[in-house]
């Protein structure tokens, strides 16, 4: 459909009908942490396996919600799949400032005041196909969800080590 | 006999539904649960207001001063007229609905409720019904009971009296925002007096709809909002019983809420005004007035006659066409329910059906509408919710079923 296709590319579609990494992990040793996107109610939950050398061993994704929230989630778990976790921020900072520019400005989140001070100069990969949504305002939230919970479940896992 | 209403002459009227587009096509507003289009009557009447009369009210003695202050009360008195109440004492002017619940809550509430005093509520309220009372069970202690709803998306009341025995309050809307399920009324705000309860009725998508007499429904408390019923945003209206409000402490102070200052103390205006504070929404009440003229003008049986009759032809349409690829969460009787609509199509996400919507430029709202806790119980995070009012027609259910399909195809269903 006309205007569309930005939005939903085939990649996007295909982690949508088949997402990756899909279900829980036992709590401990994982962390469980939870998303909300307050305007639409998606709720995502994340699982993260994190093994003594400061790798994501395993990540599960659990919850409901759009297209775009599950697709990113979905790639999202397959692109930090056996990174480190220094490695995983770099990704969330280079995803989320490929989104950030119209998320900091509909709604600040405190840390991308402004232009973003540094970049990581790291691949996107398949995650490139997200770029689209930013043609998209409304549903930056939902592309950005699961990578914010990440950050936030890393830096839990982090400061309070199962 | 009432005329039938005619929603190709009425679309007339609403410049924007007329004038505007969406990616190239007319728009089919299908959101006016959510907020309504409005008016040329109402657009100008603010417009006249600001250009010719302005002033502020019940303060200057010169004449702009006085003709403003006269046609704000006139809105009220128009206000009055439309929801039969007795008096236009009874009409306080808020910023919308959640402002008149939260008003009951505030003054009444804490007013007349201690820690264990119960307040009934139904699991299909929107959070506006639902916050105000949860903020006052943290405060006070008060316990909440909940009404449940029944496997037909209607209220199950076959625990009423148990739900209210020892209650205060029963807090109910007339009619699901989510659902379209009319409730009850009568028959709730009977029982809740039975019991000793007073009776809310959270009236922002009946008011709009529907004929209205608080004294018929038995409301003490009743909450409209001015920006759903063809007026404009920023004005609604919380109509209770005159004593009720004459017992009530004010909660906002200054402006016209005042009677007396003094270093010591002060002492209150007289109701409605004492729940007023401040420069009130001068424009918003006189082109509520103009919004409530247009809706007599068209007559509110005409209005309940015409969109019940759309239901009906929506409800058919898209069940034929999308069979059980469809659900409508919602009563199947027209008589038990308004023209909301409240659409999962299989497995797509309600946010991507209205993704496709837009661009074939029909405005649905997709989300939780602000009613988690009926979202919960219905199993599902959202909802697609097309809402129909007088200036919809058939073309605009036909053109959102085309667009539903196009939505289906794209997503292979």
């Amino acid at each position: 459909m006309p205007g569309l296709e930005d939005l939903y590319r085939e990649i996007i579609l295909d982690h949508y009908r088949n997402p990756r990494n899909r279900g829980e992990l036992p709590v401990p040793p994982a962390h469980r942490v939870e998303g909300f996107n307050p305007l639409c109610g998606d709720e995502i939950v994340v699982y993260l396996d994190i093994d003594d050398q400061g790798r994501i061993d395993d990540i599960r994704i659990s919850g409901q919600g759009c297209s775009i929230s599950q697709s990113s989630a979905s790639m999202m778990s397959s692109a930090v799949k056996g990174k480190t976790v220094d490695e995983v921020r770099d990704l969330t900072k280079a995803f989320k400032a490929m989104m950030s520019i119209h998320e900091s400005s509909l709604e600040g989140d405190g840390e991308s005041e402004g232009e973003p001070a540094e970049v990581p100069d790291v691949k996107l990969g398949d995650l490139e196909a997200l770029r689209g949504v930013v043609k998209f305002p409304v549903r930056i939230k939902c592309a950005t969800l699961a990578w914010n919970t990440l950050a936030q479940g890393i830096d839990e896992a982090v400061d309070h080590p199962s | 006999m009432t005329t039938p209403i005619d929603p190709a002459v009425v679309k007339r009227d609403f410049p924007l539904l007329t004038k505007a587009e969406m990616h190239g096509r007319p728009i089919v507003y299908l959101d006016s649960a959510s907020s309504s289009q409005k008016p040329q009557s109402v657009l100008d009447a603010m417009d006249e207001l600001y250009e010719h009369t302005y002033a502020n009210v019940h303060r200057g003695v010169y004449e702009l001063g006085a003709e403003t202050t006269e046609r704000y009360e006139s809105a009220r008195r128009n206000a009055a007229r439309f929801v039969k109440a007795p008096s236009e004492r009874e009409i306080v002017f808020t910023k919308n609905v959640t402002e008149a619940i939260n008003l009951v809550a505030y003054s009444w509430g804490r007013a007349n409720l201690a820690e264990g005093d119960v307040v009934v509520l139904t699991e299909i309220e929107h959070h506006a019904n639902i916050v105000p009372w949860l903020m006052l069970r943290e405060e006070r202690g008060i316990e909440l009971r909940w009404i449940p709803m029944a496997e037909d998306y209607t209220l199950d009341v076959s625990s009423l009296d148990e739900l209210l025995d020892g209650a205060k309050l029963l807090a109910v809307t007339a009619m699901s925002n989510v659902l379209g399920t009319l409730t009850p009324v009568r028959q709730l705000a009977d029982a809740a007096h039975a019991a000793g309860a007073l009776c809310l009725v959270d009236a922002a998508q009946y008011v709009p709809h529907l004929p209205t007499d608080v004294t018929e429904l038995g409301a003490d408390f009743l909450g409209f909002t001015g920006h759903k019923m063809l007026g404009p945003s920023g004005i609604g209206v919380l109509w209770a019983r005159a004593e009720l409000l004459e017992a009530m402490p004010a909660f906002l102070g200054g402006g016209e809420m005042i009677r007396d200052v003094r270093k010591d103390g002060w002492t209150p205006n007289e109701i409605p005004w004492k729940f007023e504070a401040g420069t009130p929404p001068i424009a918003e009440a006189i082109g509520l007035a103009a919004a409530i003229d247009y809706l007599e003008g068209l007559g509110m049986d005409a209005v309940r006659a015409h969109e019940r009759e759309l239901t009906g032809y929506a409800i058919d349409t898209l069940t034929e066409r999308f069979g059980d690829q469809l659900t409508i969460h919602g009563p199947a009787a027209l008589d038990a329910r308004g023209g909301v609509l409240s659409l999962a199509l299989r497995d797509v996400h309600p946010h991507d059906i209205s993704q496709v919507l837009d661009q074939h430029g029909v405005c649905v709202r997709a989300g939780h509408h602000c009613a988690k806790v009926l979202m919960k119980v219905l199993g599902v995070g959202a909802t697609a919710r097309a809402s129909l009012y007088v200036y919809n027609d058939e073309t605009d259910v036909d053109t959102l079923a085309d667009a539903l399909a196009d939505t289906a195809d794209f997503f292979s269903l």
